[in-house]
This record gives structure tokens, sequence and C-alpha cells, in this order.
């Protein structure tokens, strides 16, 4: 890692907040970009979560015996009905050091 | 107490309760650029540069997988799209400010400053230091932001590798998703968009697979946007 990529995506992530707060004078998005825009959490997360689990070391699908795999279903399930970020996360890690500490040893 | 502060202790207070899931996920990162062999002036350097949980670590994940500089910071640059909205609600707000305003407002304005503020200045459109509000929030978060990514990065040097701590970046971006799960357009988007990295990750060359998958997600996006308009 070179410290100008850290400055670089610095520089660009600062662009992307100070953009419209400088430019607009008034919030002249529409509601139908508004709403895409708030669909990209949904588009860029999942591609961040899926291959790391979906995928073993050698890059192949993996489904068989996979902990990641189950202790993100609990998690989600969790997180779906809790709507707390830290239980998410909590519940994910636990299940994920049960699987791989005790189930699958 | 003048209405400055009482607005900025406002801001302070109303983001507080949004700083507990924050603190697990600075901690998260510091451990994880440290188990990754940055060292810790550059772990905590990202932190005061970019200052953006997600950005930050996705810069993580691409740097370990080997991904180019160009193709990380077009990544990053995806993952912060979404801030051009939070700019645009805002500027209704902001833009009598002074520049200098702006160009410190516009460093602290992250996700849960959004949040807060956008509520405090939608009821209080009369208030002329509104603004007082989001620096307050947002400067909250950076103060524990920056604690809580030294914290990382001192257990980081602690904290056994077997315990497969990089797993939690996965797990940090599900649960940044919680409130999306109910939605329906919401799932179709995120399957779209995981399913093409999963099969992009080996195909698409220079680790592009985020923004080819992120690109593929907004098209299903738009697409159902316009579906439901044209409905209504």
């Amino acid at each position: 890692m070179h410290w100008s990529t850290i400055i670089y995506c610095g520089i660009i992530t600062y662009l992307t907040r100070f953009s419209t707060i400088f430019l607009l004078k008034e919030d002249i998005l529409n509601d139908k970009t508004k709403k895409i825009l708030s669909y990209v959490p949904s588009a860029i997360f999942p591609a961040i979560i899926f291959p790391p689990i979906f995928l073993d070391s050698a890059g192949y699908l993996d489904f068989e015996s996979n902990p990641k795999i189950l202790a993100v279903v609990f998690a989600i399930i969790i997180g779906f009905f809790s709507r707390s970020i830290i239980a998410t996360i909590l519940v994910g890690l636990i299940s994920y050091w049960f699987l791989i500490f005790v189930y699958y040893q | 107490m003048n209405d400055r502060l009482k607005t900025l202790s406002r801001g302070i207070i109303d983001v507080s309760p949004l700083m507990i899931p924050v603190v697990p996920f600075g901690i998260i990162y510091g451990v994880i650029g440290m188990e990754l062999g940055l060292s810790a002036y550059m772990t905590f350097g990202m932190s005061i540069i970019i200052f953006g949980g997600a950005s930050q670590i996705v810069l993580l994940q691409l740097f370990s997988g080997g991904a180019s500089s160009l193709v990380t910071i077009t990544s990053v640059a995806a993952v912060n799209s979404r801030h051009l909205l939070y700019g645009a609600v805002f500027s209704e707000y902001l833009s009598h400010l002074k520049l200098m305003w702006k160009i410190i407002l516009s460093y602290v304005l992250i996700d849960q400053a959004f949040a807060v503020s956008n509520t405090y200045f939608k009821k209080n459109k009369n208030n002329t230091f509104k603004h007082y509000h989001l620096l307050g929030a947002g400067f909250t978060c950076w103060t524990i932001w920056q604690i809580s990514t030294i914290l990382g990065i001192i257990l980081g040097s602690v904290v056994p590798e077997e315990l497969g701590l990089s797993f939690t970046i996965s797990l940090t971006f599900v649960a940044l998703l919680i409130n999306d799960f109910r939605k329906f357009k919401n799932i179709i988007v995120m399957l779209v968009s995981g399913i093409v990295a999963t099969i992009g990750y080996n195909t698409i060359p220079f680790q592009a697979y985020i923004i080819v998958a992120a690109i593929a997600a907004l098209v299903v996006a738009t697409l159902l946007t316009l579906i439901t308009l044209k409905k209504n």
C-alpha cells in the first residue's frame, strides 16, 4: 500500500461529500435520481460481502462445510429481526467461532 | 447557553446513540489493518485522511487481493457515490454559508451525521446556527472513529490470526444493510451485485469485480425505479 493511494482515496472521498454542497444552491436532484442513489449500499456492499464468503482461498465456489455461509445466515436472521448492527456482527462472529473451533473440529 | 453552543451540543447528543456500533467497526478496521501488515501510521493515517469506514475497509480488502491503485480508487469512489445524495439534500440548508464552513462540514458529512442532522434541519429550518448541529454530530463521529481506530491498532498487534477476524469485514457490511433486508427490491439489487461479484472475482481482470458488480446492480436498481414510477 502506498501513501499516494490513500491520499487519492481521501481526496475522492472528500470530493463526493464537498461537490454537491459546494455546487448546488438548492436540492436539484429529482426523486428518481435520489431513489436510485439510495440503492448504492445495496448495490455495492454485497459485491464486497459475497466473494470472500462463497469462494475458497483458491477462488472456487465452496458450499460444503463452509462455516462462513452458515455464520452469515445466522447474522442475517438476527439482523432482520433485531435491526441491531452490533447484534448482527456479534452473532455472526460467535457462530463462526463456534463452527470453526467446536463444530468442525 | 448561547444558541451556537446549544445547537452544537444538540448535535453531539443526537448522534451519540449511533456511535455504539461505530466503536466495534473502528476497532475491527484497526485490527485488520495491522493483520494485513500495514504500519500503525498508515492504518491511523487512513482514518484521518479518508475518514470513512466503508471506504477504508474496501481499500484494505482490495489491497489484500492485490488490486491496482486505479481499481482501488475507482472502487472507493463507487462506495462514496452515496455522499452526493447527502450533499444535495443539505445544499438547501447550507448554501448560504461561507466557503470555509462548507469545506469543514464536508469533511465530516458521513452517514451517521447526515442521518441525525437531516432530521434536525427539517424541524429547525429557521435556526440561524443550524449548521452547528452538523458540526457537533460530525466531529463526535470523527473523535470516536479515531479513538476506536487506535484501540484496534493496539489490539491488532495482540489478537491471534487464527480468530479469523477478517471475516468481520463481511459481517460489518451485512450489518450495514440490515435496514434494507425487508425491502424486496433491495434484495434483488443485493443478489445481482453479490452474484456478479462472485462470478467476476476470477473472470474480471484487475480485481475490478466490485465496480462491475456495482454497475450491474445499479442498472437493475434504475430499471426497478423506472418500473415503479410508471406504475404509479
